[in-house]
């Protein structure tokens, strides 16, 4: 459902990486205590986390964060990050831990307004200085107050290998004119120009949200997200034209492919580029990694330029039925930490640290790359289904854009059904 | 009859009353009731009549997907699967060397769990890595293409279904009097001929509980659509939309039980009718 | 039986089609086999129809320590064994009452029973879960201290679900058991417990093992169930940890067949061994005892 479900997954095919992990593996049940043998003192309180770091390295990554934090013990219960998102809304209702992995955005206010987080304003008041206003806007909930601590994100963008642009002397397009030259010459060599995959629906979210950003601007974006918006739009319509002419270039089939499947593709140099997040990197072997580059998508409309990129950032929200919220609260400072989200920036090469104190002399050329972009950036999105109503991007988003990318044609009768059920939705 | 007797009768067959009434009944009767309301698990229940049924059937394109898929699933059970069954039964009944063999081969895939079920489809239909576009040269998007997948998945439901209806046809076949079978042979009928005019007939109970798991099979049909690919594109099911309606981070419990219902009403005229078909007989 | 005698040339047609169709039907669990024993980066080159370069355990020791698979299957056993036991006793004790001590209203009973099992789950799974966590439970039943996300919740539904089924089928059949065994027992005065237990039980031996080995495979295999009504990861059974295997190593098909085929083999050994029991609970309820 959301790229930050599967961007993990592939972290499993990084033998170098796996073999430890997967030792590490055996003795490190999910719900691990940490005691630190020696001062264990009576009394100390139990923070628990529900995590949906399910995969072996954002696991380890949590597993050793945590094991720094000494004032309480931590007891980590990990979800497979699938069902952790479909069972959000019944498990904040339910019986939750004290601390919960979650998103930053629209999705996260949308929890937060509904009474299931705890206010952290005050968590804020201590770690802010650490975080530049972007993020700060992305962990504060409609009623001005904070909610969310950032840990990681990563950054959307086109990316290729070097070795086969440098071979067919391609370059990075600056407009969308260019992209569409560079994609001809692309064919008449005998790529498929764009990879393209959307089986599980979310992948499209990403070409939707980048140009209605690059065609209508951040702000209509936004507000369009927000339900502020017709879909029915002049403007939404060109979106979707826009995209049709690209359709072409696209990878066909694609509604049976799942994003790994056009990743390798694109690792097997049978694709020319792949609009896609970060984590696509996770799909090319270690030896493979340094020969990845990216591009921010070309400019389509001279007044918005390229100022807005997706960026989605994940991170931490404290329960409102939290048993421990003090205790809670020290853990978020913690994590809020530069040093904490190193560890994790390290072990996980799609990732970003989100702090801005953050030690980024390990990162690897994509990483740097990759913060190189979001810091020119000046508006971030978080991502489609993370910027509107869980309802309306997994219930209307999904079946709607996968129905476009299989018949393009009907785009009229589609934004009308797209508006119908979202007026439904938003006046519910 | 004691007292204790009394007792033990109250107590044994009260815990079994109560556990169908507050765990079955008891909830699907408030299914019905939250139908009527837009409540989303969270805030007050407001309550808005008929207007989650109205958007499903005018607002809500996968609704109708949904129920055309489940009846095409119901069709394609019951006039394609559930007949091939039937045949391998008839085939498998008599005398064969090996016959234990075919019979675990084309029943194996019963004790699978549709989940694993639909991963296995995924290495067969998958367009680039798949084995059925490696064997036959083709490049065809099974799983993707929106007018095609759903009837490769329900090959694949029937791989499952066809020895689950052999299995109980066989045992069928096996009670019929072996003697019925032969006068029919003597009579200079042919297999065929003998098996529709003598032997099927016997067979009705049979044939009624069959299809009784072919109509459920179909209404229930759920884990294989989401193992794929979450039961879109193609592949709506009434089940995998209330699911994903009220399951999911979406939480439209309103609207999600109004799909329930609509799928209770079709089980219900289903399972009447069984019940009164079984209830009638003398027993 | 006939044609057997006539040595029909009919007959090899018949072994034909019945060898190809044999091997159709096991093919695509072969498939599954042989995928799990190549490296991800093979298959993913050169497709899952494709003579191997290199074959290997390696994703079989993988998903059992990396999956950590036996605290699920430890899971599944803790929800199956106590699940079975009480669906069949409930219903071994609502069949007596139905069908040894005909009960009034016991033709309305085993319909409302029987009506109950044959629903799909999604109708009453919200006020389900709802209801579950309203109730509230001491720390040693449930660490979450409700029903919702317990043990407890998820055998109390595979029971409720389940025992409907098994009322009919051994109402049935202990309508077949001859009268003259009640009617000695009730001029010897025996109690209901008794007869229940002592009398009628032991007669029902063959559906009672028919029944547990097709209730431990259906219960084994149930995914909604944990996936809706549970929320700690490791409490999951092990179907539904499967379910989690496949979000968290996506990418990696030939390391998910080497788990599914691993969580599928409880249920295909048992069906190899317990065959006729297994047909026979299939069948029981087809041709009503």
């Amino acid at each position: 459902m959301s790229p930050h479900v599967t961007r993990r997954d592939l972290l499993l095919g990084a033998a170098a990486f796996g073999v430890p992990a997967i030792l590490a593996g055996c003795s490190n049940p999910a719900t691990r205590t940490t005691a630190p043998t020696s001062t264990a003192a009576a009394g100390r309180g139990v923070v628990t986390i529900g995590s949906n770091a399910s995969d072996e390295i954002p696991k380890k990554s949590l597993d050793e964060v945590t094991k720094a934090f000494t004032s309480h013990d931590v007891k980590i219960n990990t979800v497979d990050h699938n069902t952790f998102q479909e069972n959000i809304n019944r498990y904040l209702r339910g019986t939750p831990d004290d601390v919960f992995t979650w998103f930053a955005g629209y999705r996260m206010q949308f929890f937060a307004a509904q009474g299931l987080a705890t206010d952290i304003s005050d968590v804020w008041t201590e770690i802010g200085g650490d975080y530049t206003d972007a993020f700060k806007a992305a962990s504060t909930g409609a009623d001005g107050k904070q909610y969310f601590v950032p840990f990681t994100y990563y950054p959307w963008a086109v990316f290729y290998r070097k070795s086969l642009w440098q071979e067919k002397g391609y370059t990075p397009p600056a407009t969308l004119d260019d992209l569409v030259a560079l994609a001809k010459k692309m064919k008449a060599d005998g790529l498929v120009p764009i990879a393209f995959a959307d089986k599980d629906g979310w992948p499209a979210m990403g070409t939707f949200d980048i140009l209605n950003m690059r065609i209508n601007g951040y702000d209509f974006h936004i507000n369009l997200m927000a339900g502020q918006e017709a879909w029915t739009d002049p403007k939404v319509k060109q979106v979707f034209d826009t995209w049709r002419g690209l359709m072409d270039y696209h990878q066909p089939a694609a509604l049976g492919r799942t994003w790994q499947e056009a990743g390798q593709s694109l690792a097997q140099k049978k694709t020319g580029m792949y609009l896609l997040g970060m984590f696509v990197a996770q799909q090319f072997p270690e030896a493979d990694r340094g020969d990845i580059d990216f591009f921010t998508f070309p400019e389509v409309n001279p007044q918005f330029g390229t100022d807005s990129i997706d960026a989605p950032i994940d991170g931490y929200m404290i329960s409102s039925k939290a048993k421990n919220v003090e205790g809670a609260k020290q853990l978020l400072k913690h994590l809020g930490q530069a040093s904490s989200q190193n560890i994790a920036t390290k072990l996980d090469p799609g990732t970003l640290a989100a702090s801005s104190k953050a030690d980024t002399s390990g990162y690897s050329d994509l990483q740097k790359r990759g913060a190189e972009l979001v810091s020119q950036a000046k508006h971030i999105a978080q991502f489609l289904d993370r910027d509107t109503r869980p309802d309306f991007a997994s219930t209307v988003m999904i079946p709607s854009l996968q129905r476009f990318v299989g018949k393009p044609n009907d785009i009229d009768g589609l934004l009308k059904d797209i508006e119908k059920q979202k007026v439904n939705i938003f006046t519910s | 009859m004691t007292i204790r007797d009394r007792l033990l009768i109250f107590v044994g067959l009260g815990l079994a009353i109560a556990a169908d009434l507050f765990l079955i009944w008891g909830p699907t009767l408030a299914s019905v009731g939250l139908s009527t309301t837009d409540w989303d698990g969270i805030s007050a229940i407001n309550v808005v009549g008929a207007e989650n049924y109205h958007d499903l059937a005018a607002e809500y394109p996968p609704f109708w997907s949904a129920v055309t898929n489940n009846l095409l699933w119901l069709a394609f059970l019951g006039l394609v699967a559930t007949p091939l069954g039937l045949l391998f039964a008839v085939l498998l009944d008599r005398r064969l060397r090996f016959s234990r063999v075919y019979q675990s081969a084309l029943y194996t895939p019963v004790v699978l769990s549709l989940a694993v079920v639909g991963f296995i489809a995924q290495l067969v239909y998958s367009s680039d890595y798949g084995v059925l576009n490696a064997v036959t040269g083709l490049t065809t998007d099974w799983l993707g293409d929106p007018s095609l997948n759903i009837w490769v998945v329900m090959v694949a439901a029937a791989w499952r279904h066809i020895g689950y209806v052999m299995i109980i046809y066989l045992a069928g076949l096996k009670a019929v009097d072996p003697s019925l079978k032969e006068a029919a042979a003597i009579d200079g009928a042919n297999e065929a001929q003998a098996f529709f005019r003598v032997v099927f007939p016997t067979l009705r109970p049979i044939n009624v509980i069959v299809l009784v798991i072919t109509v459920i099979e179909a209404l229930r049909a759920f884990d294989i659509v989401y193992a794929i690919n979450k039961g879109r594109n193609g592949l709506e099911l009434l089940s995998v939309l209330v699911t994903e309606n009220i399951v999911g981070e979406a939480s439209r419990i309103g609207f999600g039980s109004a799909i329930a219902t609509v799928l209770l009403v079709i089980s219900l005229g289903f399972i009447v009718t069984y019940l009164t078909q079984l209830f009638r007989e003398p027993r | 039986m006939t044609s057997r005698k006539r040595k029909h040339p009919l007959r090899w047609l018949l072994y034909t089609f019945l060898s190809l169709a044999a091997l159709g039907w096991s093919a695509p669990l072969l498939l599954a086999v042989y995928a799990s024993l190549r490296p991800y980066d093979e298959t993913a080159r050169l497709g899952y129809l494709s003579l191997p370069e290199s074959l290997t355990l390696d994703y079989y020791t993988q998903a059992w320590t990396q999956a950590e698979l036996p605290k699920y299957y430890l899971n599944t056993l803790i929800i199956v064994i106590p699940g079975v036991i009480l669906t069949l006793l409930l219903a071994s004790f609502a069949a007596f009452t139905i069908a040894r001590l005909r009960i009034p209203g016991r033709k309305t009973l085993l319909i409302v029973f029987t009506a109950g099992n044959l629903l799909p789950p999604q109708v009453l799974i919200t006020p389900l879960y709802t209801m579950y966590t309203w109730i509230e439970l001491p720390e040693w039943l449930s660490s979450s201290h409700s029903l919702y996300d317990s043990y407890l919740g998820l055998i109390l539904i595979h029971v409720a679900f389940q025992f409907g089924f098994c009322t009919f089928v051994m109402a049935n059949f202990m309508a077949t058991i001859p009268e003259e065994i009640n009617e000695a027992a009730l001029v010897d005065g025996a109690s209901v417990w008794r007869r229940y237990w002592q009398l009628t039980l032991p007669l029902c031996r063959p559906v009672i093992a028919a029944l547990s080995t097709l209730q431990f495979t259906w219960m084994y295999n149930d995914f909604l169930w944990a996936l809706v009504l549970m929320s700690s990861g490791d409490k999951l059974p092990v179907t539904s940890a499967l379910n989690n295997l496949r979000g968290q190593f996506f990418t990696d098909y030939n390391l998910l067949a080497a788990g599914s085929i691993l969580v599928a083999l409880p249920t295909l050994i048992i069906f190899q061994l317990l065959h006729k029991q297994f047909v026979a609970g299939l069948t029981l309820g087809a041709t009503k005892g």
